[in-house]
């Protein structure tokens, strides 16, 4: 056909720098009652129940009662020590999805300490010990595939997956090792002696879990914002030839930032192990390897953003429990209320850094 | 910093805002509130006003081990009266740290009495048990318990290798009808002429020895010669991985596919290869837990599975009547506590009867799953078989006794761990 009609698409999407700060917070609000209201729909017309009750249920199940609000704290901070674990190598575009493997190999080489040293070194010695080795385990872990980043230019998207395969398969084979039983479960270790457990501090059983996460975010911002390794890492993530021209050196940057990512979430690993749980299973890290990869992203590599949107995970994860527990609605339902939740609030993030316009017909078809 | 104060604030004032919109979506709704949710609510609501039961579940009613329970434990509330808001539910909880928050969590709200339905829940319960000694403590199919000195720490476990023996029956049925209208072809049948069955099985720890040891001897003791192929899935529930497992096996011409391992991923295997006739030949399911003539109508004989209700209603009278239950509890045919599925309709001709026949044996005591003059290992009779009962990875107790191995009564959780002659164990 000689007069072929070029399709214009319907829609554009541009993006726009030009959102204030006051539209923002207009368009997050807009979009927070729309995933209520939505949610209300579909709790009110599908599980025939009533919408008010089950948001309170969710508050209830998140902040119901001082333990229960304790329990979200430390898992929110856990999820945020992960997310702060990935910056570093976000930030210069090293796509680390092995937050996973770092952290069960963390969590691994600190079940190790606490099974053979346990009785041989006072605990503060151990607990020391425990976060050097698993920050040591977690950086090398990641170092690996940096190192091939940085020599053969391989792709560490799949290296890093692949090495959290490697450290689930590592952490199977420890555990029947280590299981006597032969049941698959290593069970509470040092369950009597409570030797390589995180002390109570004022008080508090998770106060070094949330110290410590503290202290390694603010660490990390000031790493990323303020330093001078911080800012080399962020040209190279802009472009690699600016970083050159500079004289930077690429490979050293790129080792040293996945280094201190992999380390983190190694951290991570011990203070799910010494610090919650006290025990090691392909579990332990329960899928906040990836999770986080949502929350560092959502954040813009923003440590305290990240904080917010860690708490409000972990919010609708205890929330979607608690629901379930108090009305019988099954994972799936709880699923999609949180999931309605989301969608809304990413959609939310969308509005405000694009714009959407009708396209005009004719002028943009060339 | 300033962007990132701005940012911050304007998360904080977004998620204000959220709260704000929770009672605008509420008053949205209608006025009128369903009846079920003022009943949840109020359950919610009456923290510490009695006692309640606990119930920690390992998954949901997606979940055919976990639905089972949960059949179970609303079976014997209702048949003893006991309402559904003094029941509090914690569904879906890990084999870690959430097994204890939940137990913990559960107590705050006034339970005096905790159950847990998985294996790895068990540390966690122990743990919980120490701290809390008012509160009775029991983790299901667990196994040391008794072992732990704690007088609020219990096991539960049912003699499910009663059951998986008739269910093995059932199958050696089928393989008879099948030798005798010369149905089977060449690669139903070994090198010895023995013909070939396949086992899905879990981990090869105590619990699936023991049972497919049971659903062995339990076809022996119909069709005497038949080899079993027992296959690991390495994990409790894996669709997949149970369906690859059940498949393989048919591959190599197992006639006959029993589990131990809680999804429908092989009989539904078997199903489809059946109706592609993908390998020139049928293979029959036999399941665990659940009825599996919903996914596989055809090839399912029958599933061996465990009455959970029995021991609830155990468990709860105890705690209605303030009495110390048993560390150890198990319970067979004589109890009520395990049977078979209803049999579906590629069972051979006459099995109905066998299977009665059978079952009243076992009740009277005249037959014992684990005779010592039905099998071999290592080509001998045994004459002394020790068993790990106490859980330290050494075998420390006679269990050979009177002929016949005694299973689930030196604790409730099973360990015949022997390997019989005539079951070759796949492991790559």
């Amino acid at each position: 056909m000689e007069h072929r009609h070029q399709k214009a698409p319907l829609f554009h999407v541009r993006k726009k720098d030009d959102t204030t700060f006051v539209q923002a917070v207009l368009i997050r609000a807009v979009f927070i009652i729309l995933a209520l209201l939505v949610s209300a729909l579909f709790i009110f017309f599908v599980t025939k129940l009533d919408p008010v009750s089950v948001y309170m249920s969710m508050f209830k199940g998140a902040f119901g009662t001082a333990r229960r609000t304790w329990i979200t704290i430390r898992d929110a901070c856990l999820l945020l020590m992960i997310s702060v674990a990935l910056s570093p190598a976000f930030r210069m575009r090293f796509w680390n999805c092995g937050a996973e493997g770092q952290v069960l190999i963390g969590g691994l080489t600190t079940a190790a300490f606490m099974i053979y040293m346990g009785n041989k070194i006072p605990t503060a010695a151990l607990l020391t010990l425990m976060l050097v080795v698993s920050a040591a385990a977690g950086g090398i872990w990641a170092l690996l595939p940096a190192v091939f980043k940085a020599k053969y230019d391989t792709n560490e998207t799949l290296f890093t997956l692949m090495m959290n395969y490697l450290a689930i398969q590592l952490v199977e084979f420890f555990v029947d090792f280590w299981d006597k039983k032969q049941s698959h479960s290593v069970g509470i270790i040092n369950m009597t002696s409570q030797k390589g457990w995180f002390p109570a501090l004022f008080g508090q059983q998770y106060a070094i879990n949330i110290l410590l996460v503290v202290i390694i975010t603010v660490g990390v911002y000031i790493y990323m914002n303020y330093s001078k390794h911080g800012y080399e890492g962020t040209v190279v993530g802009e472009s690699v030839a600016t970083a050159r021209y500079a004289g930077i050196n690429v490979p050293s940057v790129i080792r040293r930032n996945v280094l201190i990512s992999g380390a983190i979430a190694g951290i991570a690993g011990f203070v799910e192990v010494a610090g919650i749980s006290h025990t090691i299973s392909k579990q332990t890290a329960g899928g906040r390897g990836f999770t986080a990869i949502i929350v560092c992203w959502l954040a813009k590599f923003n440590p305290f953003i990240m904080a917010v949107i860690s708490l409000f995970l972990v919010f609708l994860d205890k929330g979607a429990a608690q629901i379930a527990s108090d009305f019988g609605l099954n994972e799936f339902a709880s699923d999609i209320i949180t999931g309605i939740l989301l969608f809304f609030i990413l959609s939310a993030e969308f509005f405000i850094n694009y714009s959407i316009s009708r396209s005009e017909p004719g002028k943009e078809a060339h | 910093m300033k962007k990132t104060l701005k940012t911050l604030t304007s998360l904080m004032l977004a998620f204000g805002l959220a709260a704000c919109g929770a009672s605008s979506g509420g008053s949205a709704a209608p006025s009128e509130k369903p009846a079920q949710s003022a009943d949840a609510a109020a359950t919610a609501e009456a923290q510490g006003s009695g006692k309640k039961i606990g119930i920690i579940l390992v998954g949901d009613e997606n979940e055919g081990y976990t639905y089972a329970h949960m059949l179970g434990i609303k079976n014997a509330a209702s048949k003893l009266g006991i309402a559904d808001s003094d029941i509090i539910w914690k569904y879906t909880i890990g084999e870690d740290q959430t097994c204890y928050d939940a137990a913990v969590d559960l107590i705050e709200n006034g339970a005096t009495l905790v159950i847990s339905n998985s294996y790895g829940h068990q540390s966690f319960m122990q743990m919980a048990a120490t701290e809390y000694p008012d509160v009775t403590f029991v983790a299901d199919t667990g196994d040391n318990a008794w072992t732990t000195g704690l007088d609020n720490f219990k096991n539960a476990f049912t003699s499910v290798y009663e059951s998986r023996y008739v269910s093995g029956v059932v199958a050696g049925m089928k393989i008879a009808e099948l030798a005798e209208k010369g149905e089977l072809v060449d690669a139903n049948f070994d090198a010895n002429g023995n013909v070939k069955v396949g086992y899905v099985g879990a981990y090869p720890y105590a619990e699936v020895v023991s049972g497919y040891t049971a659903f062995y001897l339990g076809i022996k003791s119909v069709y005497e010669k038949v080899t079993m192929y027992v296959e690991y899935t390495n994990s409790w529930f894996d669709l997949t991985g149970e369906a690859t497992v059940g498949d393989d096996l048919m591959s190599q011409g197992c006639v006959i596919i029993g589990q131990h391992a809680d999804s429908t991923g092989a009989p539904s295997q078997l199903q489809k290869n059946m109706e592609d006739n993908k390998y020139g030949f049928t293979a029959y399911s036999v399941g665990y837990n659940v009825s599996m003539l919903d996914v596989a109508p055809d090839i399912a004989l029958t599933s061996a599975s465990n009455v959970w209700e029995v021991f609830y209603e155990y468990a709860f009278n105890c705690w209605l009547n303030g009495e110390n239950m048993k560390t150890d509890w198990t319970g067979g045919y004589n109890e009520g506590a395990v049977e078979i599925t209803p049999l579906g309709s590629a069972v051979a001709e006459g099995t109905e009867a066998a299977v009665n026949d059978v079952i009243a044996k076992i009740k009277s005591g005249e037959l014992h799953v684990f005779d010592a003059s039905t099998f071999t290992i290592g080509g001998e009779t045994p004459t002394s078989m020790m068993a790990d009962v106490d859980a330290d990875f050494q075998d420390d107790t006679e269990c050979l006794i009177d002929g016949y191995f005694h299973e689930s009564e030196f604790r409730s959780a099973p360990y015949f761990a022997a390997r019989i002659d005539g079951i070759v164990e796949e492991t790559e």
